[in-house]
């Protein structure tokens, strides 16, 4: 159904021509599923776009043919494009809520595709809509077709954006990294709706994802890129056994699933040993946390209690809404409990005023890694600059001392000197992860809370990070508390995991012990969405 | 370090001039407005206050703007006023920013009560209509011209406050103003050195609209006889000047004023998208 022949895009930039896609050869059938794997950067987005033409400005298609059912994709007019584009080819983005017009109902939006390619009158529209709800299983499709995207979830965001894709019945369907934010639970729900949808109506589907783990489970042929060249294709079953290019074989490491230790996802790792468990540092008894929302308030925390031995790791686990950002943020003392007590080191973390507690010895002992390490940095601070920011203010330490730790940090952190100098904008998402967790080392923290610091990471950077905090750990005698909806990966990194579900906790005790006999229905829904071991 | 920072924006400026034409325009105009502002009774061949018998002279070879009803020579006095007109809008235009910055940044970091009332006073403001306003202002404190960039001051000052209140607003939560936290920053710091820094280029573009706006406050406010006094040369008292003499036929009064003044606000408005481009480190690479 669809061929590409030797594709080469290329982008015009400030600092000249970049060559995006090189010489890229792909081949899809009807009813099959292709997957695009590789990393940010390696091309396989600007491959799906060009399929579209829907190119940033400055990129073109400089050579190649895209062959769909006979017509060259590459040389139609803009016109013959529009009607191919919904109709022919669809596209689900990476962001439903970006993806989707935040002021009108979801019925209007689905509506007006339908009508734009005359695939519905004025009178069946509606009718036609929320079919199109219903066929990606949204309960209750009629009362929801009047809702407004803000008013709906990640997960039934990205369902009214399949629905949207799939209104005019296209033969093939892109999916540019689909489930990347979502929960694994909402994750695995996506992904096997998408999939059941593609076999009813023998469509053909491309999968653009970093994850192989996600693309093995999914799709009937793999293709990996790397800097704009395909390095490695086959089915998958074939291609996890006799991966032969490194890039594979580094990315099929990277993958994480159950049972996988965590020195196993880098090439050559290392087992770390673990610390020995001391006393007691942090004590979280009967937190709670109202909100005053708009129908009443929100109970946010209803009641959580859990501690942290000194040198331990304990995983947090739960969806989004299950309150463990909530939490993460009140042991940092970023804002105040409604009541309950958090005891560190043996006092109460509250006995201290907020306003107070910016000199507060406390403010060095507990530290943070944020989720997106790109919205942390402050875009006119330069790495160095965001490094020493807690040097400025939490210790004594004069121009040349800070200047000494920084460059000592970055080495810790495996963060090259050079970058130090640079703007955020001017680093890749690893190298902002990086900084984060050096800045929040800096002032030598005794309890570091890392809230999903590889969330918005590759698979192969997540290796990469997940064991520099195992060894960080290890060398610098840390304490972690590590927030993650993951269990893949928290099972690798923690020692003791505490299962959280709208905002009480659901389950807690040995990682071990949880894995092996979860107690809660919840815990064993997300043990289920954990991907199984490709090799097997 | 910073010796390479420094090159790096020297560097990035060249960039953006380079990149767009108009930017490069725009910034050539306003040199050629500061040297005009800084050396103008230096450059100008006659002194700018000086009548002589050669009364409503049209342009000509020595006389390139030609003559008033008191024989003073156009083209001086429009290079002269250049600097007072320029001291009162630029005076104007950095009281109302730092005053709407401040502003702004306590309604937009705090919100609630100071939100309220600072917002709705702003909205009083707004609701007059601000050349009246002004005039008003300019009236009850006194017809002089410090009063006349306290009155544009005021009437500009909300613009700024309701660009920089959205901007802090929406990076108050953002993840490096709770990493800032995290890292010993006062609320006053995090605002000064984190948040408002990041304003700062949508305020670029409101800083040079308003200086064309402040530069026509003036020359309006002198039209009718408020702020500047003759003899001093300024645009408006020009073309105020000069309007008397358009019926019978002498143009040239009030056309070369009139036009440097429209000269002068057409580089400020074009200034903003550059401006923009050269405070934003986003668009460095």
């Amino acid at each position: 159904m669809l061929t590409i022949k030797d594709l080469h895009v290329q982008f015009d930039t400030r600092h000249g021509v970049v060559d995006a896609v090189r010489g890229v050869n792909l081949h899809l059938d009807r009813g099959e599923t292709l997957g695009i794997v590789g990393e940010s950067g390696s091309g396989k987005s600007v491959t799906a776009f060009s399929l579209l033409r829907i190119l940033d400005s400055g990129g073109r298609i400089t050579g190649g043919h895209i062959d769909y059912r006979g017509i060259d994709l590459s040389q139609v007019d803009n016109a013959s494009m529009n009607d191919i584009r919904g109709r022919e080819i669809s596209m689900i983005f990476q962001n439903p809520r970006a993806a989707l017009n935040p002021i009108r109902k979801v019925g209007h939006q689905i509506e007006d595709v339908l009508r734009h390619h005359a695939q519905a009158t004025r009178y069946d529209a509606r009718a036609k809509a929320v079919a199109a709800l219903e066929e990606v299983q949204i309960k209750d499709a009629a009362s929801r077709y009047h809702a407004y995207p803000f008013e709906l979830s990640g997960g039934m965001c990205q369902r009214v954006v399949i629905a949207l894709a799939l209104a005019c019945k296209p033969q093939l369907l892109i999916a540019d990294e689909p489930t990347t934010g979502l929960d694994v639970t909402t994750q695995k729900t996506v992904m096997d709706l998408i999939q059941a949808l593609a076999q009813d109506r023998n469509m053909g589907v491309v999968l653009i994802t970093h994850d192989l783990g996600l693309a093995g489970t999914y799709c009937d042929q793999l293709v990996v890129m790397k800097d704009g060249e395909i390095v490695e294709q086959g089915a998958p079953q074939k291609l996890t056994k006799n991966a032969v290019h490194d890039y594979t074989r580094r990315l099929l490491a990277a993958t994480p699933h159950r049972g996988k230790q965590l020195h196993e996802l880098v090439v050559d790792g290392v087992e770390k040993p673990i610390p020995p468990a001391g006393d007691i540092l942090l004590s979280v008894n009967a937190v709670t946390k109202t909100y005053a929302g708009k129908a009443g308030p929100v109970q946010a925390l209803q009641g959580v209690s859990f501690d942290i031995q000194r040198g331990g790791c304990l995983g947090l686990v739960g969806e989004s809404g299950s309150g463990k950002s909530t939490l993460s943020s009140i042991i940092a003392r970023l804002q105040d409990a409604t009541s309950g007590d958090v005891q560190f080191n043996g006092a109460s973390l509250f006995n201290a005023p907020a306003s107070k507690y910016a000199k507060d010895t406390r403010r060095s002992e507990i530290q943070m890694v944020f989720q997106d390490a790109t919205d942390s940095l402050n875009p006119r601070q330069t790495a160095a600059q965001s490094i020493a920011e807690p040097l400025r203010h939490l210790t004594t330490m004069n121009r040349l001392e800070r200047n000494d730790r920084v460059e000592q940090l970055a080495e810790d952190v495996g963060l090259p000197l050079a970058l130090l100098s640079r703007l955020p904008h001017q680093l890749s998402g690893g190298q902002k992860a990086r900084v984060g967790i050096a800045r929040a080392l800096a002032v030598q923290p005794k309890l570091l809370i890392l809230d999903e610091p590889t969330a918005a990471l590759d698979v192969s950077i997540q290796a990469l990070i997940l064991n520099l905090l195992a060894d960080l750990r290890h060398r610098l005698n840390l304490t972690y508390l590590f927030v993650s909806h993951d269990l893949s990966v928290v099972q690798m990194l923690c020692d003791t995991v505490v299962v959280m579900r709208l905002g009480q906790v659901e389950e807690m005790g040995p990682t071990e012990q949880v894995l092996s006999q979860p107690q809660s229905d919840y815990t064993r829904q997300l043990l289920q969405a954990m991907p199984t071991p490709l090799f097997a | 370090m910073s010796a390479v920072a420094q090159h790096s924006f020297v560097s990035h400026v060249a960039y953006v001039l380079r990149q767009n034409p108009v930017t490069l325009i725009a910034f050539t105009l306003l040199a050629a407005l500061i040297v005009c502002a800084v050396f103008g009774p230096a450059l100008v061949p006659y002194d700018p206050l000086a009548s002589s018998d050669t009364i409503l002279q049209p342009p000509s070879a020595a006389h390139w703007f030609g003559t008033d009803h008191l024989g003073r020579d156009v083209f001086s006095r429009v290079i002269v006023a250049t600097r007072l007109d320029m001291a009162i809008s630029i005076g104007a235009v950095a009281l109302s920013f730092v005053a709407g910055s401040i502003l702004g940044c306590i309604a937009g970091y705090w919100g609630g009560w100071f939100d309220s009332i600072i917002s709705r006073g702003l909205d009083m403001i707004m609701a007059f209509p601000l050349f009246v306003l002004a005039m008003g202002i300019v009236a009850a404190l006194g017809n002089t011209v410090e009063n006349v960039i306290y009155a544009t001051a005021v009437i500009n000052t909300p613009f700024y406050a309701r660009v920089v209140r959205a901007e802090v607003n929406i990076r108050r939560e953002a993840g490096f103003v709770q990493a800032a936290k995290l890292a010993g920053n006062s609320d006053y710091r995090i605002v000064a050195m984190h948040i408002f820094p990041n304003a700062l280029p949508p305020m670029m573009v409101q800083v040079s609209l308003n200086m064309g706006w402040a530069v026509l406050n003036a020359a309006g406010l002198s039209f009718i006889g408020l702020g500047v006094r003759p003899p001093t040369p300024e645009w408006g008292i020009m073309v105020a000047e000069g309007a008397n003499y358009i019926i019978s036929g002498e143009w040239w009064l009030a056309l070369f004023p009139g036009l440097w003044l429209m000269l002068a606000v057409f580089t400020f408005n074009l200034l903003g998208d550059g401006l923009r481009d050269m405070v934003d480190p986003r668009q460095r690479l």
